[in-house]
């Protein structure tokens, strides 16, 4: 049986399968094409939008290539420096308790400038998000290599690929989160299939959810691709992610909440 | 209401103000000698008294970006450290700057340079007042001379750094921190529940969300906004100026002295005069804006000028370019912890200027 669907019905509500978020403003994304930033911003946007959060969102955007989130995106900003988000999170929070407050950075900015920042936010139990868009490399100074650049890879400043025995071992820091008290809900995700964008979107949504019961800090990794920093096509950045990024960094939930099972 | 009398150290009258000031937030890390401030604010349980905030950061560098989120709630929001501490705030302090953000900054202040003496000195004057941080901009700077100044400049500190929207230094000393002294303390205020219209509180039902940012990749609006923070400070030079005189208007011999050096001097001034030579003290209280034209309009009337500091002559670079070459301009100034004794300011002003005529 052939079915066909003519413009009549493609336009009605109910076959709607994609519109744009209203909290998203028609600035063009300063993001490459085919970067995994582009598909976070949108989940965010929405999940604010649908929870119906926007009035009482005070967001903050790191050093990076994220750092002109704040423009693209109709809700209150704060800008940080660079590794200082989860801070600069924990001053709002705590003057606005009842404000929905996240963070969203780099591997760079929260992995290594902003370490301390991140793991004392974490271990103080802070109520926040914090999105965390783990690329392996530090995507807006042009590709050099960054805590989280696996064994091997090569980037700007790793031309050879990283040698561990003279620049060190990755930073798995979303496994240090979940490790300390303070922390919530830790889970790792990626943006790089339909399947994983709604699994995405669904950990998010739990994570938003989560803040308003004030039990603690909620951490999403999410493994992407950068196509400009790694000198590759979009397509093959994907397919490099999945082989060589997705073995290193297991998607999956680190931390759940105690006797809520959250598997996916 | 009647002000209320205590014999307070400087850095606990600090505490007791902001909390009676209703400020709204403190972020600080432990430093000798200031531990006291974050100290106080725990033991009186700031949060019970006011619904002030107050919270122990991992380090300078995260308390200084906590005052900046708090501070970009348009809320009033302060730190306190000393040398070697400010010296961490300074890439926060250079955002605030930039995203023009109201906060009080108090660094009581100890020898250096590196981790130096836990004694007081002057030695970040030059930090304090010529920016500090990267880029172009000033903090509007007050220099406590006494513990009832300590009280009075959280207010003072935050009317002005909102007026700005600017952040403000307090440049205290180990000295003026540690030292015991009646104070008058205000009653207190409620915090104020109203917000400021920049301020980064959740979108509500305002028409255009609020940005919080000290970023600009165009060069020209980036240069437009660095005009606009000179046009900024010059408003800030012309109406902001405080100094105290003392003994002035009859002086041959100027001292220009900011607080524990100004204290000195005081009692140097009346030394010198208990011994005929006609001395008189400039305390400047803020040290930006800097009280320029009076020290260049009493430089016309003296026959010299000895700047005393803490420090081995940061300050005499201005006082120099206020007196402009008018009179001959000296410093003295005591190193490492060490405060310089009256007498031993009057023999330097004696060897200066008055044994050579
Ligand atoms: C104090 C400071 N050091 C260095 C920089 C330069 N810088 C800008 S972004 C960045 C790294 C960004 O990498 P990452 O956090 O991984 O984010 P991405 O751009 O990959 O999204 C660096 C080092 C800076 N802006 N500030
Ligand atoms: S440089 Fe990399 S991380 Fe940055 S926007 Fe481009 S692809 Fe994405």
């Amino acid at each position: 049986m052939e079915e066909t669907c003519n413009m009549q019905e493609i336009v009605k509500p109910e076959n709607l399968v994609y519109k744009k978020s209203s909290l998203l403003l028609d600035k063009t994304f300063t993001y490459c094409p085919g970067c995994g930033h582009g598909t976070v911003t949108r989940i965010l946007a929405e999940l604010i939008e649908e929870l119906g959060l926007q009035k009482q969102t005070v967001g903050v955007s790191p050093v990076g290539c994220s750092v002109l989130l704040y423009a693209f995106m109709d809700i209150d900003f704060q800008q940080a420096a660079h590794g200082r988000a989860p801070a600069v999170a924990t001053g709002i929070k705590r003057l606005l308790p009842d404000r929905f407050v996240f963070t969203y950075q780099g591997d760079g900015d929260l992995a290594a400038i902003g370490t301390s920042e991140t793991i004392h936010a974490c271990n103080r139990g802070e109520n926040i998000l914090i999105i965390y868009i783990n690329n392996g490399i530090y995507g807006m100074t042009g590709g050099q290599m960054a805590p989280t650049t696996i064994p091997g890879m090569k980037s700007s400043t790793s031309p050879r690929g990283r040698n561990v025995q003279t620049m060190g071992y990755p930073l798995k820091i979303t496994d240090i989160a979940a490790t300390l008290p303070g922390t919530y809900y830790v889970t790792r995700q990626s943006v790089h299939t339909p399947a994983a964008v709604r699994k995405t979107k669904k950990a998010m949504r739990r994570a938003m959810e989560y803040q308003s019961l004030n039990r603690g800090l909620c951490f999403i990794e999410i493994v992407s691709n950068c196509p400009s920093g790694w000198k590759m096509t979009p397509v093959e950045s994907i397919k490099w992610m999945e082989e060589n990024m997705l073995p290193y960094y297991p998607l999956g939930d680190l931390k759940t909440p105690a006797g809520e099972n959250t598997n996916q | 209401m009647e002000r209320e009398l205590k014999l307070m150290k400087g850095n606990e009258a600090m505490a007791e103000a902001a909390i009676r000031a209703g400020v709204d937030g403190y972020f600080g890390y432990p430093i000798t000698p200031q531990s006291e401030i974050m100290e106080y604010l725990m033991k009186t349980d700031s949060f019970s008294r006011s619904g002030m905030v107050t919270l122990q950061a991992e380090s300078e560098i995260a308390a200084i970006n906590m005052v900046y989120g708090g501070a970009g709630c348009g809320k009033k929001v302060m730190t306190s450290s000393s040398s070697p501490g400010i010296s961490l705030k300074q890439e926060g302090i250079s955002y605030m700057a930039g995203a023009e953000l109201p906060c009080l900054i108090v660094n009581v202040a100890r020898g250096g340079p590196g981790l130096g003496t836990i004694q007081p000195a002057q030695a970040d004057y030059f930090q304090s007042v010529k920016g500090g941080g990267h880029g172009d901009y000033h903090l509007m700077v007050l220099a406590p001379a006494s513990v009832q100044e300590m009280a009075d400049f959280v207010e003072l500190g935050f009317d002005l750094a909102f007026k700005y929207r600017n952040p403000v230094l307090v440049l205290s000393d180990g000295a003026i921190g540690q030292m015991m002294e009646k104070v008058y303390l205000n009653p207190q205020k409620p915090r104020s529940p109203e917000t400021e219209p920049w301020a980064t509180v959740g979108k509500g039902s305002r028409a255009k969300s609020n940005i919080i940012t000290s970023v600009d990749l165009d060069p020209d609006s980036q240069e437009r906004f660095n005009l606009k923070l000179v046009e900024k400070y010059d408003l800030i030079k012309q109406h902001e100026v405080r100094f105290e005189e003392y003994l002035c208007t009859d002086a041959d011999y100027l001292f220009v002295a900011y607080g524990t050096s100004a204290r000195i001097c005081k009692k140097s001034v009346q030394i010198a005069r208990s011994i005929g030579i006609k001395a008189g003290l400039l305390r400047p209280i803020t040290l930006f804006p800097f009280p320029s034209a009076k020290i260049n309009e009493l430089a016309g009337r003296v026959k010299g000028i000895l700047s005393v500091e803490m420090s081995a002559g940061q300050m005499v670079e201005d006082v120099a370019l206020a007196v402009n070459g008018q009179k001959p301009v000296k410093h003295f100034g005591r190193m490492g912890g060490i405060v310089a004794t009256p007498e031993e300011v009057v023999e330097k002003l004696k060897i200066f200027f008055t044994e050579q005529n």
